[in-house]
């Protein structure tokens, strides 16, 4: 009979190799048998839509489901198409995705990248999805890509904007439709130098995160080139909520601009403080003050009341763009009816580059003939496209980013509903917002089929 | 000099909304001896009065408008509220408009409503629980009344503006003998701040100069003491714990036109209240008071960008630094007094 000796060095011992083992990153493993992770062997196919639907995102989050959901149905042939009918790539037929059914599973993010990337592993490896999409933040859609990556399944990201993505943290199996930081200063500095001239100090205030210093950066960048002068950057933290005593000082800074460099409930308080404040109302240097706002969701526009009256800021798509700029914008009419009928109102920007995200996914396994993430980087890459409301787009390999028009938009001073709350003022071409990937750094690697 | 009495407008604006909702918790926690966690939930309660009493005053029909177009092509259904039915476009406007103010007059019957509900239905059966269990259950209930809030409000901001008359700034720096234009603060933040100072007033007063004030303030002493007199001191305890409910409701209902509310802007507040309740003193109202203008007026300060250049993020920690400095000074904080909190 043995005895047991119970110290506590013996147990510290024991609780660090357990410790260890615990804190191993979970290896993801196709089955022996399988050409690559979650390889679909029935009649349907799973794809897995993360999306905030709880956190501050929630109701971008439901929008965006609503899309996913309406895209599946067109994939599935029900429903009137949508903008299958206008895309150009014509490989889809509603016959779901290479004659397989499209399902789904619906995880959710709270904005939050631990979550958000429980919720995705629980979907490749408990739902079999083969392709996640969603999200409605920077930090999640790179915690997500990652895991993507290492599991060896596709991640087409939902609505993100920062460099990064598809910046220094790209990756092969992640692809971004949204446009990004760099293109909102692209567009919006000669918009800004046209509107309020080229000798304007501006200041911005700007979040405390990852997608605020790269939107400030690009906005910095953009219209210093333009001749303007940044008088001052101040990082607010992501948990403010009362932005007073960051705007109060704006006024006697010697700015004659303000920057926001904020998106959801930040966006919708710094701007409301600002407007309270009365720098819409102020002079400085002998000119009327302006805010800019260079992220806009008209989600966070409803927020913000009438306060985006007068305001300019980008937006990667918006419902009324083929009525107010033509048909070089065709499938969106398409899209708006299709989710307007269903749904009783006109989609955000979120939903459409959702849906986009989830026919562009579906087209590409129906061109290369397989859901191998290595196929569908293949078919995707350097992929030339038309007919999904954006225009002429190109999804360029090196970096997995899509390039196309982007919109300046301005908060509309008399709104006729709740979902009229922004104009265009005009639409910046692909060309001018092209760069060389190169200047964000990171490297794509290469695909990971998970097998 | 304009900068820092900018900062010290802005610190008494932010304090008098932290002083509020610690005002309350002090209440209930000096009567009833309950860590209140679902005190923010309250001040978020309020601040959907606001929004409910909006939608109430524009509940409308539709008019077609056949000039205009809707998203879909359709001729435009225009919304036309009930109000201006019947009193006529002006004054149906004017009564939308001043939804903010009239809402502290629905506010109060349901705030009083759900603070009476709150106590009698969950919290007394904890009175004599550990304040841990107070604590899970209270935390407990403020996440279910967000989660029915996000259900039938959204998670969005919703915008409740001020009076059109209180919207926009004006020249504090020449009222007060300085350059023109060298302060500008906002109408209705005077009016947040002016609005705190009377309703703390009237706490106070009601405390100090009623019968029931007293018996309450007696209560709070010595509760056995008065339960021996024949007085049924619960009866009078549930009934503060509804007027703390109300003052938190108030509270959100006026900082509404500041910060469109959402479902979570209790929980901001919730963590720094809490510390003002202990800055101030436990079971201290003028501690709580005090505690929550100088907490506020520090965290303006820290905010100012010359501060943040030289200490990087202070700003984020300023308060509970503060708190550690008092408390470390002061174990029983501001005005807090011997007895309490210690047994």
């Amino acid at each position: 009979m043995s005895k047991t000796t119970l110290t506590r060095r013996g147990v510290l011992k024991s609780g660090a190799v357990a410790g260890a083992g615990v804190a191993l990153p979970t290896i993801f493993t196709a089955s022996s048998a399988a050409a690559y992770m979650n390889e679909p062997t029935g009649s349907s196919v799973t794809l897995g839509f993360n999306v905030p639907q709880t956190g501050p995102y929630a109701d971008e989050g439901a929008d965006e489901l609503r899309a996913y959901m309406l895209a599946v149905e067109h994939l599935n042939g029900e429903g009137d198409g949508g903008m299958m009918n206008t895309f150009s790539s014509k490989a889809l037929t509603g016959n779901g995705i290479l004659g397989k059914k499209v399902e789904y599973v619906t995880g959710d993010t709270q904005t939050k990248p631990d979550a958000a990337r429980a919720s995705a592993r629980s979907m490749i490896e408990k739902d079999g999805a083969i392709m996640i999409t969603g999200g409605s933040s920077s930090g999640v859609a790179v915690a997500v890509q990652a895991l993507c990556q290492e599991a060896g399944v596709v991640f087409m990201a939902g609505l993100t904007h920062s460099n990064d993505t598809t910046g220094k943290d790209k990756k092969a199996n992640g692809f971004r439709h949204f446009f990004n930081s760099y293109m909102t200063g692209a567009a919006l500095a000669p918009i800004l130098a046209n509107e309020y001239g080229k000798d304007r100090k501006a200041y911005h205030l700007t979040a405390d995160y990852n997608w605020g210093y790269t939107t400030e950066e690009a906005v910095r960048t953009s219209t210093e080139a333009m001749g303007w002068e940044t008088v001052a950057a101040v990082k607010t933290p992501l948990a403010t909520t009362d932005f007073s005593s960051f705007i109060a000082p704006v006024l006697n800074s010697g700015a004659d601009v303000l920057v926001l460099n904020h998106y959801g409930g930040n966006m919708v308080n710094s701007l409301t403080s600002a407007v309270q404040f009365g720098l819409r109302a102020a002079e400085a240097n002998g000119k009327q003050f302006q805010v800019v706002v260079p992220l806009y969701s008209r989600l966070m526009a409803q927020g913000a009341g009438k306060n985006v009256a007068g305001i300019y800021g980008t937006t990667n798509w918006h419902w009324s763009l083929e009525n107010v700029a033509g048909s070089r914008y065709v499938g969106t009419n398409a899209f708006v009816q299709s989710f307007g009928a269903k749904y009783g109102f006109p989609p955000s920007q979120a939903a459409h580059t959702t849906y986009c995200q989830t026919l562009l996914y579906a087209d590409a396994c129906q061109r290369a003939g397989t859901f191998n993430p290595c196929g569908v980087q293949e078919a995707l890459a350097d992929f030339e496209f038309d007919g999904l409301g954006n225009g002429p787009t190109l999804y360029r390999g090196s970096d997995h980013q899509c390039f196309k028009d982007a919109l300046v938009v301005r908060g509309k001073e008399n709104p006729d509903s709740q979902f009229d709350l922004l104009e265009t003022v005009d639409i910046t071409p692909r060309e001018a917002l092209t760069y060389d990937p190169a200047i964000f750094g990171g490297e794509l690697g290469t695909c990971n089929p998970g097998a | 000099m304009d900068q820092i009495i900018l900062q010290i407008l802005n610190g008494l604006d932010k304090g008098s909304a932290y002083a509020l909702i610690a005002l309350g918790l002090t209440l209930i926690f000096g009567t009833l001896g309950v860590v209140n966690f679902a005190h923010g939930a309250l001040f978020m309660l309020g601040a959907f009065c606001a929004v409910t009493l909006s939608r109430i005053l524009t509940i409308s029909h539709t008019v077609i408008d056949e000039t205009k177009k809707d998203f879909l092509g359709n001729p435009l259904k225009v919304e036309v509220p009930y109000v201006n039915d019947w009193f006529g476009e002006a004054t149906g406007q004017a009564i939308i408009d001043w939804s903010v103010p009239l809402s502290i007059l629905f506010a109060i019957p349901v705030m009083i409503a759900i603070g009476v509900i709150m106590e009698r239905g969950l919290i007394k059966h904890f009175y004599k629980r550990p304040h841990a269990d107070q604590i899970l259950v209270t935390f407990g209930l403020a996440i279910v009344l967000q989660e029915i809030v996000k259900y039938y409000y959204g998670a969005n901001q919703i915008p409740t503006p001020a009076p059109e008359a209180f919207i926009g700034s004006f020249d504090f720096g020449a009222l007060i003998g300085m350059d023109p234009g060298s302060i500008i603060y906002p109408y209705w933040r005077i009016v947040y701040f002016c609005f705190a100072m009377v309703l703390i007033g009237a706490v106070f007063a009601f405390l100090q100069f009623t019968t029931f004030g007293m018996v309450v303030r007696a209560g709070m002493a010595d509760r056995e003491t008065v339960g021996l007199l024949g007085i049924n001191i619960d009866r009078r305890f549930t009934v503060m714990f509804g007027i703390a409910a109300a003052v938190a409701g108030l509270a959100g209902v006026m900082y509404t036109p500041i910060n469109p509310p959402n479902y979570h802007m209790g929980m901001d507040f919730l963590v720094i209240s809490f510390v003002v309740v202990v800055v101030g003193g436990m079971g201290s109202l003028p501690g709580a008071i005090l505690a929550g203008l100088v907490l506020g007026i520090l965290e303006s300060f820290a905010s100012m960008r010359q501060v943040i250049e030289v200490l990087p993020g202070i700003n984020q920690v300023v308060i509970y630094l503060a708190a550690i400095i008092i408390l470390l000074t002061r174990p029983r904080g501001l005005m807090g007094r011997k007895g309490v909190m210690e047994d």
